[in-house]
């Protein structure tokens, strides 16, 4: 591009040629846009990554705009965020924006990481990519937890007493810890202020290197597809994967079309029902945190319920809160303990198709015992849940080398 | 010079004593930042210990202090209170005190360094409601061979006069007893363990 003689140089073009030699745009667009060369078989479940980043943006431009209006201070927040609700100008939409982006956060990346449980994406050459992922969805739960305490209800207070109480059980450091965590004795102003901080400015920047990680690892390897073979082994005269396509613009349409569906679905929610039935905001976070009275029932949002039931079916307070944290840490070893010779279900065989059901199962129905009050016959439930969620990878570990596959195709299918 | 005449080792050596003493100093200068986080000077004038003068105390009279945030209670026990701590034993989820969140050096049916004054942390341990002290053996609405001991309004948990909880009531473990000691005959202080204590 240093001979600028041979090229156009009108208008726009002569604009980006001026860019061009000072900065690597055309180069970086073609690098990961026009040149960059993926599966043509995407399906449904290839919307979710450019949705998760639709969804960022949301959470951040909300986030942005709530920041100018709210307080964090223990006297005063409470009081802030009904003065957004009822008297900023749109500052309705502006903070259901910003609960119904929190919920839809975690829709789209559990549906993103059990993709890769379908397709095996997270299989070699992509371990790296996995591991990013499960940092971003680790600072996410992170982001969503310190979030979740801002608006200073009942459920933010106890909410936080609980979590930050977790660390209390680590055996030495647990006490000095938790006073470390909330800056004072009890859940307080000092608390509130910190975890403010933290979740306007520090988890969000190491969310954006964390992303910025993920995205160059996939970059590198490129994305894996729905059949799981890899397309450069097939290539034309031209060096050209004969089953690829270039991202722009072709899954870039795709997923504009995405986004429309997704802002459909999600408008519904943010206009009609945003408190989702208690599900994304819940009821006892209407009342102002009260250090004096506990709830009746204290719960984490739906989306940590399936992690708070096993916490919950474990009788040992430590020995909980180590399970629970197995429960995440055990999918950062995915790559490492899926060592079937196929990546995607659909070659793996019936016995991955079965495990995965069982697993999938397991979630769900975690998430919905962590929501229920706790039955004694609740518990029994849970831990039954819990073992089957843990087997899965077991399972997985000891019979993916074994297990006879079937055959993969040459050219991907649809 | 050629590449033949580096002292590998030599700079090996220099490599890891620069990075080994950069990543001390990184460490130290890492410590200021990390004690912000502690509880401020203000935060621990509020959540010190607190000195209470029981030497007006009368015999079956409750004094409720607060300490960090929590109200505490100091109640000087009757000895025949002491003597009937151990009659109810039947009725408790756990009168020794087992599951209990209570220094080491408190124990028994009296839970105290002196049985005559028990030092506890009020908040039922179900949700945090404060129980009422009824102190009168006898028949009560909602038990009738009550002993003497803290009723809960909340959610009908029931204590002993050591703030031991009943079976079948929905608090979970006795009231917590916080850390104290006696500074002299007349004085507790809370918040504090005597010394040589854990």
């Amino acid at each position: 591009m240093a001979n600028s003689k041979s090229r156009v140089s009108s208008g726009a073009n002569a604009l980006l040629n001026w860019f061009d030699d000072r900065l690597p745009v055309s180069k970086f667009w073609k690098a990961t846009m026009t040149g960059y060369i993926a599966p043509k078989n995407f399906n449904f479940w290839y919307y979710l990554g450019s949705l998760a980043l639709l969804v960022l943006v949301i959470q951040i431009f909300s986030g942005i705009l709530l920041a100018m209006h709210y307080k964090p201070s223990a006297t005063e927040a409470f009081a802030s965020v009904e003065y957004i609700m009822r008297d900023v100008e749109w500052g309705w939409l502006i903070r259901y924006m910003h609960t119904t982006g929190a919920s839809f956060f975690f829709i789209v990346i559990y549906l993103h990481m059990f993709r890769s449980l379908l397709y095996g994406s997270h299989k070699a050459p992509r371990e790296l990519l996995w591991v990013f992922g499960m940092f971003i969805y680790v600072a996410l739960m992170a982001e969503a937890f310190l979030g979740y305490i801002l608006p200073w209800g009942q459920m933010s207070y106890w909410g936080a007493q609980v979590i930050i109480n977790l660390f209390g059980a680590l055996p030495g450091i647990g006490e000095p810890l938790t006073q470390w965590i909330r800056g004072d004795y009890f859940i307080s102003d000092a608390t509130l202020n910190r975890f403010f901080a933290l979740h306007v400015i520090a988890v969000p920047l190491a969310l954006f290197g964390l992303i910025l990680l993920h995205l160059v690892a996939l970059r590198e390897n490129g994305s894996n597809n729905p059949d799981g073979i890899d397309i450069k082994k097939n290539k034309d005269a031209d060096g050209n994967p004969v089953d690829g396509i270039p991202f722009h613009p072709y899954y870039t349409i795709k997923d504009i079309f995405g986004v429309g569906f997704f802002l459909i679905l999600f408008s519904f929610i943010l206009f009609f029902w945003p408190e989702a039935g208690g599900l994304f905001l819940e009821h006892d976070n209407f009342i102002p945190a009260d250090p004096l009275v506990t709830p009746e029932h204290i719960k984490p949002v739906w989306y940590f319920t399936p992690f708070y039931a096993i916490l919950k079916a474990v009788p040992d307070k430590l020995l909980g809160v180590l399970t629970m944290g197995a429960s995440v840490g055990v999918l950062f070893l995915l790559p490492w303990l899926d060592r079937s010779p196929v990546r995607s279900i659909r070659y793996k065989g019936l016995w991955y198709k079965i495990l995965l059901g069982l697993f999938t199962i397991a979630f769900i129905r975690l998430g919905l015992l962590g929501m229920a009050e706790g039955t004694p016959a609740q518990t029994w439930e849970m831990r039954f849940w819990t073992l089957v969620y843990f087997m899965f990878f077991v399972l997985l570990f000891f019979i993916s080398p074994k297990a006879k596959t079937k055959p993969e195709p040459d050219r991907v299918t649809h | 010079m050629s590449s033949d005449d580096v002292n590998k080792g030599r700079r090996r050596f220099l490599v890891a004593t620069t990075a080994v003493v950069g990543g001390v100093g990184v460490g130290l200068a890492a410590v200021p930042f990390i004690k912000s986080w502690m509880p401020s000077a203000k935060a621990q004038a509020i959540g010190g210990p607190v000195e209470v003068n029981i030497g007006k105390l009368k015999e079956g009279q409750l004094l409720k202090v607060q300490w960090r945030g929590q109200t505490i209670g100091v109640l000087r026990r009757t000895p025949e209170m002491v003597a009937d701590l151990a009659k109810v034993d039947g009725v408790l989820a756990d009168p020794e005190s087992a599951k209990a969140d209570q220094p080491e050096y408190v124990s028994g049916e009296a839970r105290a360094l002196n049985p005559e004054f028990l030092v506890v942390n009020m908040h039922c341990t179900h949700l945090g409601c404060i129980p009422q002290m009824i102190p009168q053996v006898g028949p009560q609405p909602f038990d009738e061979n009550w002993n003497g001991g803290f009723y809960c309004p909340c959610h009908k948990s029931k204590f002993d006069l050591s703030g031991r909880v009943f079976k079948g009531v929905p608090a979970p473990t006795n009231l917590k007893i916080p850390p104290y000691s006696f500074l002299d005959d007349s004085t507790v202080m809370i918040g504090v363990s005597p010394q040589g204590a854990v």
